[in-house]
This record gives structure tokens, sequence and C-alpha cells, in this order.
């Protein structure tokens, strides 16, 4: 490698961004790049944090990385990776994972990792039956939360019953349980996880060495599930399409139609209405539960929270529909071209031996894939939708109480302030008196918000500080996408004609168009047909748009983003990975994307 | 025209006949069989060539110079070996063997242009030695035409980089005999080469597809860098695709006979040499020669637009001679896989 001394620029030579000088104060004092961090390696964690996170966002980080540390260093003791550090800087979230390089700890982990490890393997299927189980669990407990009503007198129960504890306890109490169960929830995305990317990564590597020209999708292929449950919102709005062509009411799912007066329609259409409404019901629980976004904002919210993503896509499928074109995903092609592909790798191997190898990574890597590609759904969409949700009504109990001026300034806080916001309301109805809060938090809040609009127009760098020695953590290279050559990939960007942009050629193909450069979930609605799409990362739900754009762009993600998933899946280019194809093309820009090289070129 | 005569079709001539029809006959021969689009010729036999050697030089005193000579003097050799080449090209031809050969070419067509190349007879390493464009001649016509450039395919046999080559090895110069492939021109709109494995990284699930515009002979000279794709023999995708800036190419000249060197118009040099369905059949084909042979090939190849030849079909060497360690052996458990690699550092800064 070429990385040899090569440094991205350090920590402590970011700047401030002018106007916004005072964003430490959103972040808590763990999250701070210290001196010696100018000595490791970070990369910006632009899959998950593409924008600039707001305070009390901050929780999708902080909780994420007390499990995923937790799950790697202590619990299963993984023998060459401890766990993920991560540090905010004018509001983008940089992360680095710490490897364990001495010979005879890892040695040691080992043993422990072979036993702990090996339970997991061993019984995987069960396990992943029981894990379903726990979340669901988890889900049905966030939900159950009510958030106290604060009344001038308790009801009589709280005395003739003798409870004798008062409302405003509840208030704190069911507030820790919301961030107990979300702290929960990551846990048990953890648990299976980091197991699962450890037993592809194997597999893929084994792939790269015997093929050093497979495509990484071609690997993924080899395991992917066919019957995906990320898929399955999207295929619950063609069966809705296919139900509205078939009850005669598609003539109300119209380009531009609004879900609150097509609901209304529907109505009043009769039978073949309300045969419509009723599996639209059905569909709701749980796959609208789906998020817009992939959950580590809380304004990624459900399709059930806000319909207008599903109802953007609805009228294309009915025109498909009506075309008579047929929407099934065809599984039993899929299926059999999945096993012809590995057939087809396996007989090209040199050895027996090799083949036998072969068999058994394969079979590992598709017994965990399952949870790899589900996990988000119970956890990222239906479990964090349901706890933003939540917090929100937190929200609107603080906006009542006079504290905050509307729902949404909630999320300008730490959870630790709003403790100090909840502690506040909970004196005051003890007391008779009003919170003080809005004289304290309504500054702060006008302040934060006027900073994240600043720190958007901040283009943070992809990586910081020097080559690291080793990439030991298999989600770093397998989900991230972070490998030596990336590394060299960015380092190169450093100098070009600024005209190209290099990243994994995740699907192939090569055309031409309009780019339409996507900063936050909320302007998926811009995205016009045949444009292309470049953004930091896309979530699953995403899918819908896939049917609209000629090719995909992403800032993040490696063989198994979704980005490239969901273009393979519509057949069209796609370039992952770039580091920054966000900061360097601007929408309207004409661009060439080469998804078999893994260019994109600026073409005016 | 069967295998032992002076001449015979490529037809009549298969893998296990290379001590007559030389290597490049042989493997033209052998493709035709497996009905792969070769298109038809017929193979100058090694019978011809020692007939008319004796006649050329009956008294062995080519055999007699050569003796004289080391592999270390190189103005000796050139001196030599030009010397040779001059008798060999100026020497008639024994008349059974023009009459062989005319006949031969009248059977193609009225005066079809033809390309004539040499087909060395000997191991692989020595055919590879010989190998290349520099003793092929394109755009032949005419029966007076192909004589002449049969018999500086066989003079070829004494260039000085070969007499050395065959002295530093101390190869007996009585075992050497050159055949050549005379076989009907295709007017390629593009031409090139492929490697049945990557050339770069031996990985047998890829072809890779190298071509310019024009004859492959801009390519094989080294005086444009060629287009390169590189397509999965499972799924039949272009993997990679490198579209260079091909600036010239070679075409047949003016006059009817022989190359010349012309520009490519500029709105051709930065597009592909090749569609995507061409480069996919190409790779199709090539599959199905590595299948016949059992081993990776190194092919040349040609598109005309309405067709796609193959010109020459040999063994890769570079990797297919690699037989290492197997990447990995099975283990008591799959989850066993995991713990070994799993304990293994992923370093940055490796040895590659």
């Amino acid at each position: 490698m070429a990385n040899d001394g090569f440094s991205f620029p350090l920590p402590s030579q970011i700047e401030d961004v002018p106007g916004a000088e005072g964003w430490r104060s959103m972040y808590q004092y763990y999250t701070r790049f210290q001196p010696e961090d100018d000595n490791r390696f970070w990369f910006h964690n632009a899959m998950h944090f593409p924008e600039p996170v707001p305070a009390f966002d901050t929780i999708t980080s902080e909780v994420p990385y007390t499990a995923i540390g937790a799950n790697t260093a202590r619990l299963f003791v993984f023998p060459t990776t401890m766990g993920i550090e991560h540090r905010i800087v004018n509001g983008r979230v940089y992360i680095t994972a710490i490897p364990i390089l001495d010979p005879a700890e890892i040695e040691q982990r080992l043993a422990t990792f072979t036993e702990r490890a090996g339970h997991y393997y061993g019984n995987w299927d069960s396990l992943y039956e029981g894990w379903k189980a726990k979340m669901a669990g988890l889900i049905g407990e966030i939900e159950a939360i009510k958030v106290p009503e604060l009344p001038a007198i308790e009801d009589a129960d709280v005395v003739f019953n003798n409870v004798g504890i008062a409302q405003n306890h509840y208030l704190r109490e069911n507030f820790h349980r919301c961030v107990d169960l979300f702290s929960k929830a990551w846990h048990h995305h953890t648990e299976m996880l980091m197991l699962g990317y450890g037993a592809y990564v194997v597999f893929f590597e084994f792939c790269k060495q015997a093929f050093p020209e497979i495509p990484d999708q071609m690997v993924a292929r080899m395991c992917a599930g066919i019957e995906v449950i990320m898929y399955r919102p999207d295929d619950e709005l063609k069966r809705l399409a296919r139900v509205a062509v078939e009850q005669h009411v598609d003539d109300l799912l119209t380009e531009g139609c609004n879900a609150d007066e097509v609901l209304a329609a529907m109505a009043e259409r009769g039978e073949g209405g309300q045969r419509w409404l009723a599996a639209l019901a059905e569909a709701r629980t749980p796959w609208f539960h789906v998020s817009t976004g992939d959950g580590f904002y809380h304004h990624h919210r459900s399709w059930n929270e806000d319909l207008t993503v599903p109802f953007t896509a609805l009228p294309r499928y009915v025109r498909l529909v009506r075309d008579g074109e047929s929407l099934e995903r065809p599984t039993d092609q899929l299926k059999a071209e999945r096993e012809r592909i590995a057939a087809d790798y396996r007989a090209l191997l040199t050895s027996e031996e090799e083949r036998a190898a072969f068999d058994q990574m394969l079979g590992l890597a598709r017994l965990v894939f399952p949870f790899v590609e589900d996990h988000k759904f119970y956890c990222e969409h239906w479990f964090t939708t349901q706890f933003f949700a939540k917090i929100r009504e937190f929200g609107d109990l603080l906006v009542r109480q006079g504290v905050l001026a509307e729902t949404e300034d909630i999320f300008q806080l730490h959870h630790s302030e709003i403790d100090m916001a909840l502690a506040d309301v909970m004196l005051a109805w003890s007391a008779g008196s009003q919170p003080l809060g809005s004289r304290h938090f309504g500054p702060i809040i006008a302040e934060r918000k006027r900073m994240l609009e600043v720190l958007k127009g901040w283009s943070p760098p992809a990586a910081l500080g020097p080559v690291p020695e080793a990439l030991n953590d298999p989600a770093v290279r397998m989900l991230w996408g972070i490998t030596a050559e990336t590394l060299a990939t960015w380092a190169a960007a450093e100098g070009d004609d600024g005209q190209e942009v290099h990243g994994y050629a995740a699907s192939p193909g090569v055309v031409e168009g309009i780019a339409r450069v996507l900063t936050s979930v909320n302007e998926i609605g811009q995205v016009q047909d045949g444009e292309i799409l470049v953004c930091a990362v896309t979530a699953p739900s995403w899918a819908p748009v896939f049917g609209k754009i000629k090719a995909a762009v992403s800032d993040i993600g490696g063989a198994m983003s979704h980005a490239a998933i969901v273009a393979r899946e519509y057949g069209m280019p796609a370039v992952v990975g770039t580091g920054h194809a966000t900061r360097r093309i601007k929408t309207g820009q004409l661009v060439r994307v080469d998804g078999d090289r893994g260019v994109v070129r600026i073409l005016g | 025209m069967a295998p032992g005569g002076l001449v015979c079709t490529l037809r009549a001539v298969g893998a296990a006949d290379r001590e007559v029809a030389g290597g490049k006959g042989a493997s033209l021969g052998e493709l035709h069989r497996a009905g792969l689009p070769v298109p038809p010729g017929f193979v100058v036999a090694v019978p011809a060539f020692r007939r008319a050697m004796r006649a050329a030089d009956p008294a062995g005193a080519i055999e007699a110079d050569i003796a004289a000579l080391t592999g270390l003097d190189i103005a000796a050799i050139e001196r030599a070996t030009a010397d040779i080449r001059a008798r060999i090209v100026a020497a008639p031809l024994p008349a059974e063997v023009a009459a062989a050969v005319s006949i031969a070419y009248e059977a193609l067509g009225t005066d079809v242009p033809v390309a004539v190349r040499s087909s060395a007879v000997g191991e692989d390493a020595a055919e590879a030695s010989f190998a290349g464009l520099q003793d092929t001649y394109l755009w032949v016509r005419g029966a007076v035409a192909v004589l002449d450039h049969v018999r500086r395919c066989w003079a070829s046999l004494y260039n000085a980089e070969a007499v050395s080559y065959r002295l530093r090895q101390s190869m007996p110069e009585h075992d050497v005999a050159m055949a050549v492939v005379v076989q009907q021109m295709v007017d390629p709109r593009s031409a090139g080469v492929m490697f049945t494995c990557s050339p770069t990284t031996g990985d047998r699930s890829v072809v890779a597809i190298e071509g310019s515009w024009g004859l492959g002979s801009v390519l094989v000279g080294g005086e444009v860098t060629p287009d390169s794709f590189v397509v999965s023999k499972v799924t039949g995708e272009i993997v990679r695709r490198v579209v260079a800036e091909k600036p010239r190419l070679h075409r047949m000249a003016p006059e009817g006979s022989g190359t010349t060197v012309a520009e490519v118009p500029a709105e051709l040099r930065s597009r592909p040499c090749l569609s995507d369905e061409e480069v996919r059949a190409l790779a199709r084909l090539g599959a199905r020669v590595e299948r016949h042979y059992g081993t990776p090939q190194d092919i040349e190849w040609a598109v005309t637009g309405e067709e796609i030849v193959l010109l020459q079909s040999r063994a890769e060497t570079v990797w297919s001679s690699r037989t290492g360690e197997p990447l990995a052996r099975p283990k008591a458990r799959p989850m066993d896989h995991v713990f070994e690699q799993l304990s293994r550092p992923v370093l940055t800064r490796g040895d590659d």
C-alpha cells in the first residue's frame, strides 16, 4: 500500500464553523476530540450521521457505541478488536475502532471468544427466533409507556389503593424507562450483529482471495436472502396498488395525491373503498413502522406517522398494475440464480479441499445473513420510531407546562438536560408554582437551532489523522466499507482534477443524468424522474424512490450497504463509499455514473 | 488435403498435429474442429518446408554456418542470419510445393486477401519466442505474393533473435521447422486479445479483453493503449471497463496489399471499440475455448461488425503453471473459519 506515513487532516486542525463557534454546548464533554486524538485514525460516520446532530439525537451515537463495544470487547471478547470510540466536531460524528495487536493478548481472548461465539453460531436460528421475541417485548414496552398527566388533584385511587406515589414521580421514571429501553434495544441490536459480520467477512475475504476480481456485490448475492423483511414495506405498497385496481378505486391514487384526502375519499367509495382501507390497515402494522430514514435522527419518522412516502410511491405502482406489469419479485428465479452463481464460483476453485472450505464458509454466511439483513426493521425502524414518538409525547407535556415553545424543541436538549427540565416541572407541580425552564432553555434552544442550520453548510473531511496500522474490526470493513483501498482512494482524492469521485463499483452499468444531491432524508420528495440520486447514505425505506432514479451514488457504504443492494435489485448503476460525493457534486450538474469501475464524473 | 501432405486445410488438423502444422496451425485447426469461428484457410505443412529447404540448401550449409556461431557474438549472428534469410527468400520453390500452395490458395476464392502467418514447430518456450505479429503478413493477395510471403515466414525461423535463442539453449538445428498458416483475411473493425483468466491476478472467474480499432497489430505492437474489459464468467456482466484514447489504427494499405497506419477519426478515439454485446459474446467464446482445452487460454480475436473470429489460441502459461497451497481447507466446524480469521490482525501496511 502507498499508505505509509500518509495523514489525513488532524482533528486539532479542524476549525470551528464561523457562526457556530458555540457548537460544543450541544454535546457532552466525553464526545470532544482531545489533543492526543491527533495520533489516531478517525473517519466521518456519514453512513449514520450525514447531517449535524441535534443534542437529543446524540443518543443514537452514545447508546449504540456503548452497546457495540460492550459486545465485541467485553461480552464475546473478539480477539483483535475492542470497541468503537466516537467524537463529535462541528456537529458531525467521527469514529474509530480500537484494535488489539499483541499476539499474546489475541491468543488469550481467542479462547474465550471461541467458547462464547460458538454458543451463538451453534444455535443461531433458535437464538434468532428468541431474539425476535425479545425485540417484540421491548417494542411492546416502549409503546405502553405512559407520559403522566399532571392533574390539579391526584386521582382518588392513589389514595384509596394506598399507592402513595404521585404522578410527578412517574414523569422522570417513565422518561428514564424510555432511555433504558432504547439502550436495551441497542444491546440486542449488537447481540448477534457483530458475530453476523464476523461470519460474513470470512466468506467475503475468502472469495476475494480466490477471485481477486469478484465484485463485492457478487459475494453478497451468493448469501443474500430472498424473502428479506426490509423488502416487505415496499411489497405491501405493491399489494395495495393491486387491491386498488381490483376494487376499482385506483382512480383516487393519482400522482401528487394527498394521503388524508385519499383516506377520506376511500371511506366514501362503498365496499371497494372499505376493502382497500382494510388492506391498508392490515399493512400498517407492522410494515408501516418502517422509518423514512434509518433511525438515527428524530426526524426519521415512520410511514405510519407520515404517509407521504408511501402515498408518493403508490400512484406509480398503480400505473404499473394497470399496464399489466407483474410487480411480484421473481423469488424462485432469484433463488435459482443465487444457487447457480455459488455453484459456478465453487466449480472454479482449484481443489476439492478449497471447495469443501467454501461450502462451510458459504453455509455459515447464509446462516447469519437473514439476521444481518432483517434486524434493522425491528431495531432502527419499528422500535426507534416508537421511541422517538414517545419522546415527542414528553415534548408535548413540556409544551403544556410552558417549558418548551413547541414539541420538536425537546430534541434540542440532551437527555440529561431533559432530566433537568422534568425535575423543574416536577418541582413546580409539587410546589404549585411555575416551571422556570422556558427562561433557561428558551434562548439555548433558539441558539442551537440557528447553529445547526449553519453547521449544515460544513463539509466534513472523510477521514482524520494518520492512516491506521490495522483495520481489525469486521464491522468497520463490512458495514462502513473502510479498507486499505478506501483509504487509498480518499487519500488520492486530495489531489485530482476535482471532476471525478471514486468509490465502490456497487452495481454495474454506465448512465448519464442530472444529479439530485440530498443532504437530508426529508428532501426525498424533491427527487424527479430520471435523476441520479447523490446522497450520504440511503435507507431501506427509500426503495420506492429507486423506481424513479437512473443511478445512485453515496458517500459511504460497502458491500452490504442498502444503496448497493437496492440498486442491484432495480438493475441500475451505483457507486457507493465515495467519501464525499455530496460535497463534490451539486444538484443540477450532469454526471456520468460508471457502476462498472466505481467512478462518477462531473460533466458540467 | 489431410495431414502428411505438403499442404492441408485448417479443419483437417488438430492439436495432435503440431509436428506438421506447427503450434499456431494445430491450434487453429483444433478451434475449427471445436466449432469455434475461425477464418477458413490452410497450412503449408512441415514436409513442404523440408522439401523447400533441401532445394535451397542441398549441402546443409545453413546448419554448418550456424554451428560456427556462438550465442554471444551478436554482430556475427546478425551478419550470418541476414545472409541465410536472403538465400531462403531468393531460392526458387520446388514446383510441387508451389503448385500445392497455389491450388490451396485458389480454393479459397479469386484473389482473396489472406494473412500469411508463421507457425513454428518445437517446444512451447521456443514457439513462444517466435510468436508475435512480426512473423505475420497481412493483406497478402495473389498466389505469387502468397508464395513469396511463405518463404519470408520460413526465413523468419532464422532471424537473429531466434537463432541466438537456439544457440543459448543448445537446441539442435536439424530439429527446427516452420509451418505456415494461410488464412482468409478478415477486415476487422476492432481486434485484440483476451485472456480467459485475469492477467494481473490470475482470477479464473473472469475473462480479460483488450481491444482497439482496426487490426490487432496496433495493440500487440504497443502503439496504442487498448480499451480493456473484464467480464465475469459467472454472470456475464462486464465488471470493469476502461475506455482508452486510441488515436491510431492499422488497416489495409490503399494499394491493396500490406498494412498501413492511419489516424482514428476524432469522434471514435475515446469511444469503446466494442459494444457491450460484443464484449459479452467474446467472453462467452473465450470461456468455450478454455473449456475445450481445459486450461486458461490467451486468444487473439477480431470483430468485423457482422461476426467475431478467433485468430489464435494458446495456453496461458503464467498463472496456469502456478500450483500453490489451497487457500483454505475444511475445518471441523464451519465456525472454526471465523475463529481463525478473526484472530488475525488486518494490517493496512502489508507486504503487498
